[in-house]
């Protein structure tokens, strides 16, 4: 496609007048419609913002997450603690910053266990079908039948309490979710000409899934991808919050916010701002996912690309009167 | 009964058969003896011995299972590890608690659900309507605890209107139970009644564009009457399932909010069970809350076929 791409451009300069567009692929289109979307522009910048702060952590908190000053205990925010200080003295701010790199790390690994889990279960169910499919799906319905933070709690029960537990729980409950989003993708492709084509000229199962089914069974998973790491921040927070996520002194959101919960009356500050921080990323992940959504179906995107032209050809219009 | 309705009821009992092999692999799971975990360090040999009979876990594993499946269908759950209580005594103590927050949420989020996704729907795109999503996408966003803090540190901390915490038995005193309601169902039913709305609103929308609704106006309908007639009555049909689902996800919601309104509820009985490594009670609590939630999907699912005679095959 590129040699054909620079052909036609060596020709259209010889020709001079005439202008040939080089052929956008499909990722810089979607990439271009997604980020003309405010919305999701904001949760792009949040995420990465967000990212960066976990990356960067220790070098742009103000102090470190468990430097104790008893001597500054509950401080409201002003200029020398912006966000105020704890029961213990500890810079509010500085443990928000740090909280960061916990919440996006617990968020990521417990994800990047529901996809691997539940896509592979999902292609496999999908794909053979028969016995494997009913002995696989009937598994996941059975995790599907807990509520999700009861199936988390009673995970770490027998686990027992702490980060890595945490992810474990997490990524356990979201699990089933990936696998029916597969399922459901896979059989929506197998059966299409360019599959069975495939099979017909003698390429493997195992080709056959990852070349052809997975990446065309991919954009429902990767919406899924996005407003399951939004569940999976939330989750993080709340086992933290009742004791069994994040254990003291790690700087973890939900965990602070039960630190705050004593102390309603004279220090907000310790509740509020790791809270809002909650929010803000959780929403990101969400509007991400619903940007995405828009963008990788295609139903959705021919609608929004018809909306784009018809407010630039109006713009145009505009311009010339 | 239909083929659907029974085929349906059949995969809901074996899923639920296979919630109990889980719950029941809960306890065995654990690294170490469960009973010595739960008692600690300091005990005497005849309470063990004592505890571990009468929890029969010196029996082998496929007769324990026969045992515990077989009265836990007949209502027998076992005793606490830790008070000698039966566990369904201890459950029942709690429900009424969790069965009022449960109801006066989705009260509360229907309350907002409704309203805000119906007038959304029929403004599109107006003022109205962006700040409607901005809300529900916020609302969904936001951690059910840290709404619950939040909401005690303004309507009981600085206007002082309602208790921060604590429950009253609607038996004791009605008023006294209605005011320690509110927060804690307003905190659970904002984060479900956002989600409600954007559906209320697709709903919604979908049925504005029906054809019947175009023939209703066409030939000279009130807007009222469309909208009554019309368009309501079709676009709370899906709703009543979501709402049902929407009840069923509650339940997960409740236990972080039951902790922080120090509400007496199942999800309090199951975390402290958790922390006293009250295995019973644990399995006892995730096992009747796993049957609530499968129960309520199941009938959501029925009763769709029954609202909609379109789907039933």
């Amino acid at each position: 496609m590129s040699a054909a791409g620079t052909a036609a451009g060596s020709a259209a300069g010889a020709a001079g007048a005439v202008r040939v567009r080089p052929p956008r692929g499909r990722f810089t289109s979607a990439l271009r419609l997604l980020l003309s979307s405010p919305r999701t522009l904001f949760a792009l910048v949040v995420v990465v913002g967000v990212v960066l702060l976990a990356l960067l952590d220790e070098q742009v908190a103000p102090t470190g997450y468990n430097e104790v000053d008893v001597a500054q205990r509950l401080l409201a925010p002003g200029a020398d603690h912006w966000f105020g200080t704890d029961d213990l003295g500890r810079d509010v701010l500085s443990r928000v910053v740090l909280g960061a790199a916990v919440s996006l790390q617990v968020g990521a690994v417990a994800v990047g266990f529901s996809l691997v889990c539940g896509v592979t279960a999902g292609l496999l169910a999908g794909y053979y079908g028969r016995w494997l499919d009913t002995v696989l799906m009937r598994l996941m319905d059975v995790l599907f039948a807990f509520p999700a933070m009861l199936l988390a709690i009673a995970v770490i029960a027998v686990l027992g309490p702490g980060t890595t537990n945490a992810m474990i729980a997490i990524g356990l409950t979201y699990t089933p979710v990936f696998a029916r989003v597969t399922r459901a993708a896979v059989l929506g492709v197998k059966e299409s000409v360019y599959v069975r084509a495939s099979r017909s000229v003698g390429a493997s199962d195992a080709r056959l899934l990852l070349r052809h089914v997975l990446p065309n069974a991919a954009p429902p998973i990767i919406v899924q991808t996005s407003v399951s790491l939004a569940f999976a921040v939330l989750a993080e927070a709340a086992l933290s919050f009742v004791g069994l996520g994040t254990q003291p002194p790690a700087p973890s959101w939900g965990r602070m916010l039960s630190e705050g919960r004593g102390h309603l009356e004279d220090a907000w500050w310790m509740a509020v701002f790791p809270g809002l921080a909650i929010v803000l990323l959780v929403l990101a992940f969400n509007l991400l996912g619903d940007g995405l959504r828009d963008v990788l179906d295609p139903q959705q995107r021919s609608a929004l690309e018809a909306a784009r032209s018809r407010s630039r050809r109006a713009r145009r219009r505009g311009g010339r009167s | 009964m239909t083929g659907f309705a029974l085929r349906r009821t059949l995969q809901s009992v074996v899923v639920l058969l296979g919630v109990s092999v889980a719950v029941f692999a809960l306890v065995h799971l654990v690294d170490g003896d469960p009973v010595r975990l739960a008692l600690g360090t300091r005990f005497d040999q005849a309470t063990y011995d004592a505890l571990r009979e009468r929890s029969g876990l010196d029996q082998p594993l496929a007769v324990q299972y026969a045992q515990w499946i077989s009265s836990a269908v007949t209502g027998d759950l076992g005793v606490s590890f830790r008070s000698g209580d039966p566990v369904t005594v201890l459950i029942l103590e709690r429900l009424p608690a969790t069965l009022s927050l449960a109801g006066a949420s989705i009260l509360v989020a229907l309350l907002i659900a409704l309203p805000l996704g119906t007038v959304s729907a029929l403004r599109p795109r107006s003022l109205l309507d962006g700040l409607g999503t901005v809300v529900s996408q916020v609302g969904i966003s936001v951690p059910e605890f840290w709404m619950g803090i939040m909401l005690i540190l303004l309507f009981a901390g600085t206007l002082g209107w309602f208790p921060a915490s604590g429950y009253v038995p609607l038996s004791e005193d009605p008023a006294g139970w209605a005011r320690s309601l509110v927060l804690p169902a307003v905190t659970t039913g904002l984060v479900s009644g956002s989600v409600l709305t954007r559906f209320t609103r697709s709903s919604v929308l979908e049925a504005l564009g029906a054809e019947h609704v175009r023939t209703a106006r066409a030939k000279g309908l009130g807007p009222r009457a469309v909208l009554n007639w019309h368009v309501l009555r079709n676009a709370l049909l899906p709703l009543v399932t979501v709402t049902g689902v929407q009840l069923a996800y509650l339940l997960s919601g409740v236990v972080v909010v039951e902790i922080v309104f120090a509400w007496p509820g199942l999800g309090q009985l199951a975390l402290q069970a958790v922390q006293a490594r009250d295995y019973p009670v644990l399995q006892g609590a995730v096992l009747l809350f796993a049957f609530v939630f499968l129960l309520l999907n199941l009938v959501v699912d029925l009763l769709y076929t029954k609202l909609d005679p379109r789907i039933s095959a």
